[in-house]
């Protein structure tokens, strides 16, 4: 589904991120995971056409992203609060992204429904603005719009950060089930390495930018991680 | 612990974003201030000559009218002078005595750009009162007074500045007051014009808006003090929201959408709703213009177009920073780039024709008037539309939507190529007025402005592909641009 050659960024001559070669298969979850400034979210931003690759590119299904926009319509992201339109009500929100979707009033309220537990009844009704909302709640809402109009590639980037200790086990299950449907490719990048080891299939752990490394997530997988990160 | 505040306030004056411009910028910032300090002097100056002139007393004169004066000094506080409030936040958890945190930042407040701007006229009038023989200490008391009203209306702008839409009030009176005074039903000024006066030639009257200020001062002081809690002066306020559909906008599709979604930005937000208030103001622009004999009839087509292009203008600049909080959400949405800019383009044709026709009072003008104003709006929709949209991929400011300051036109929001822009929004349709006007027809002049309006408006199509290969070559640049929190 994704492939990435030769992909590099240099800013002012430090390399930030450089991948010779990662292909992530259609179907599969797919958890990145490194320390702060690793390069996870400048390769979602690369992934998302948001930034310029200095060398290399990457494909979405065979579309190469930075020259053309159509893979926009099978991705749903949430990178962060800049993903929110403050001004707007969560439910407001909702219906503006299915509208680009090409999704009507009741496939968004049949969707929402789906998530009501999610939610904790904090999102929905609220008469508050989505700039009023705690932090946590916010991402609530940002999670769920990505899987506005059945999108076959999902990029969530720190989803973890911010919850509280239910929405995380709620959120690992949503995870969990898109993991299943094998038209879904699921990415997500996260500090937190028994979160990412418990809902992907396969880790990759990078470092000041490089692959360091790349596994198929089993029994040993959280201990070989820990140890790898321990100093 | 002063100096401790005095250091954070000159580092953060140096970094600010303004400061940070390029030397271009700073040289031309540094020029209009010094053009407007000039205007200001001059007219300071200017005001006792020019009044003397017409035979009125010029401090008198002045006097009869303070009372507009500092009405309307209330009201653009109100809209536009910040409270310091934001960053007391950090200050309280460390070792600052309460009290001294209370009188730095309302000392702050006193050095304001609201402030001192005022002295600019007042002081070189007081000097040339007393050069022309006024008694020195009747003027110094008296200017003395009018800074303490000054001062008044900053104290009263920071208590005042949590009750919303309170300057329509204010407005109001003012209009009321002044209407009643043109039709001769009320004049207010009988009543307050021997107070001014009396602060001049009554000895110690001078004293009441200095101990009003005081008062004013220990009252403000006390209520900043009480509030200094989280959850009382220094809460964000939450407004209750609703939801609103806006159902009959579906019919236009993905056009529908985000006309939608710029009716509730403009609605729910501080900085859109000031804007909103600027460009109805435009409306009125035309009446320094018409009716005057003293101004070239070439500057007809000039108010034409500032009359219905207020929204234009102070909106349409700034598109496509509106968004510029969530672009990067716009940006990874399956949205054509097509309908981004037409459903802007329609929000500003819609407010143009909106404008024309709120601005029929012109026809009181009569019909030649109210033609150049329909003319100037055809430019407006075929020409500039375009222009602003344009401008707006160069415009790389991100817009803080709860803050209602820079609505005046943001300092950064100037560069090059957005400034070379605005040149063909007015000096084209002057240029084409002018050639009329030289041949002796206006009506020719006029024809010509709304032939390259509607040249624009055929050619509309291939201006949008234009404009938009422009927002994608400078996508990069502009998220990255917007990703830096002013």
């Amino acid at each position: 589904m994704i492939q990435v050659n030769q992909l590099s960024k240099i800013y002012n001559g430090t390399t930030v991120l450089n991948i010779k070669y990662l292909e992530i298969p259609k179907g599969q979850s797919f958890g990145l995971v490194g320390n702060n400034g690793a390069g996870k979210t400048t390769f979602f931003s690369l992934l998302l056409d948001l930034i310029q690759p200095s060398t290399g590119n990457i494909k979405s299904n065979n579309i190469e992203v930075n020259t053309s926009e159509n893979w926009k319509s099978f991705t749903g992201s949430f990178l962060d609060e800049s993903f929110l339109i403050g001004y707007l009500t969560p439910e407001e929100y909702f219906y503006f992204i299915g509208d680009l979707r090409h999704q009507n009033k009741a496939d968004i309220d049949a969707l929402l429904a789906q998530y009501e537990e999610f939610f904790n009844g904090e999102i929905l009704n609220n008469k508050k603005y989505l700039r009023d909302l705690s932090k946590g709640n916010q991402k609530k809402v940002g999670i769920i719009a990505t899987l506005i109009g059945n999108p076959e590639v999902v990029i969530l980037d720190e989803p973890f950060a911010n919850l509280d200790p239910t929405t995380v086990s709620r959120l690992k299950k949503i995870i969990k089930e898109l993991a299943q449907n094998p038209n879904v490719t699921v990415l997500v990048s996260s500090h937190d390495l028994q979160h990412t080891v418990e809902v992907c299939d396969r880790i990759v752990a990078l470092n000041k930018g490089e692959i360091v490394k790349d596994i198929q997530t089993s029994e040993e997988t959280l201990q070989e991680l820990e140890s790898f990160f321990a100093v | 612990m002063i100096r401790k505040f005095i250091y954070l306030e000159w580092k953060a004056f140096t970094r600010s974003a303004s400061f940070g411009a390029n030397l271009a910028m700073k040289i031309l910032i540094g020029f209009l201030m010094i053009y407007f300090s000039v205007i200001f002097i001059a007219m300071g100056v200017g005001t006792f000559y020019l009044l003397k002139e017409m035979n009125f007393e010029p401090l008198s004169t002045v006097n009869r009218f303070l009372i507009y004066y500092f009405l309307f000094d209330l009201v653009i506080r109100l809209l536009m002078q910040a409270i310091p409030v934001l960053n007391i936040k950090p200050l309280l958890v460390l070792p600052f005595n309460k009290n001294t945190i209370v009188h730095f930042s309302l000392g702050k407040t006193a050095l304001s750009f609201f402030n001192w701007v005022h002295a600019l006229f007042f002081v070189p009038f007081a000097i040339v009162l007393i050069i022309e023989g006024y008694d020195i200490i009747g003027i110094a008391f008296w200017l003395l007074a009018i800074f303490s009203l000054i001062y008044i209306n900053n104290f009263l702008n920071i208590i005042l500045s949590n009750i919303d839409k309170l300057f329509v009030v204010f407005i109001a009176i003012a209009l009321a007051l002044g209407a009643a005074q043109y039709y001769k039903l009320f004049d207010i000024t009988v009543f307050t014009s021997p107070f001014f006066q009396g602060l001049y030639s009554k000895k110690g009257f001078f004293l009441i808006p200095v101990l009003i200020l005081i008062a004013l001062y220990q009252f403000t002081f006390k209520y900043f003090k009480n509030n200094l809690f989280l959850d009382a002066g220094l809460s964000k306020k939450e407004d209750i929201a609703t939801t609103e559909n806006l159902v009959w906008l579906n019919q236009f599709g993905t056009l529908g959408t985000f006309l939608k979604n710029d009716i509730k930005l403009i609605r729910r937000n501080k900085r859109s709703k000031t804007t909103l208030i600027m460009s109805f103001f435009f409306l009125f622009y035309g009446l320094i213009f018409f009716g005057n004999t003293h101004q070239p009839p070439i500057m007809h087509i000039f108010a034409g177009i500032f009359v219905s292009g207020g929204f234009l203008f102070v909106f349409g600049q700034f598109v496509p920073s509106w968004d510029s909080s969530y672009y990067q959400l716009m940006m990874t949405q399956n949205i054509p780039y097509r309908g981004y800019i037409t459903s802007k383009w329609w929000l500003v044709v819609i407010a143009t024709f909106i404008s024309t026709i709120l601005a029929s009072f012109y026809l009181l003008y009569g019909w030649e008037i109210y033609l150049t104003i329909v003319v100037g709006a055809i430019y407006n929709i075929g020409v500039n539309s375009h222009l602003v949209l344009l401008g707006g991929a160069f415009t790389k400011t991100p817009i803080d939507l709860s803050n209602a300051g820079g609505a005046f036109g943001d300092k950064k929001a100037f560069n090059v190529s957005a400034m070379l822009l605005t040149l063909p929004k007015l000096l084209l349709p002057l240029g084409l007025y002018g050639i009329g006007l030289y041949l002796g027809n206006k009506n020719l002049g006029l024809a010509l402005v709304a032939g390259a309006g509607v040249l624009g408006f055929i050619f509309r199509n291939s201006v949008f592909s234009l404009i938009e290969k422009r927002y994608k070559i400078e996508k990069y640049s502009t998220i990255n641009a917007y990703k830096q929190k002013s």
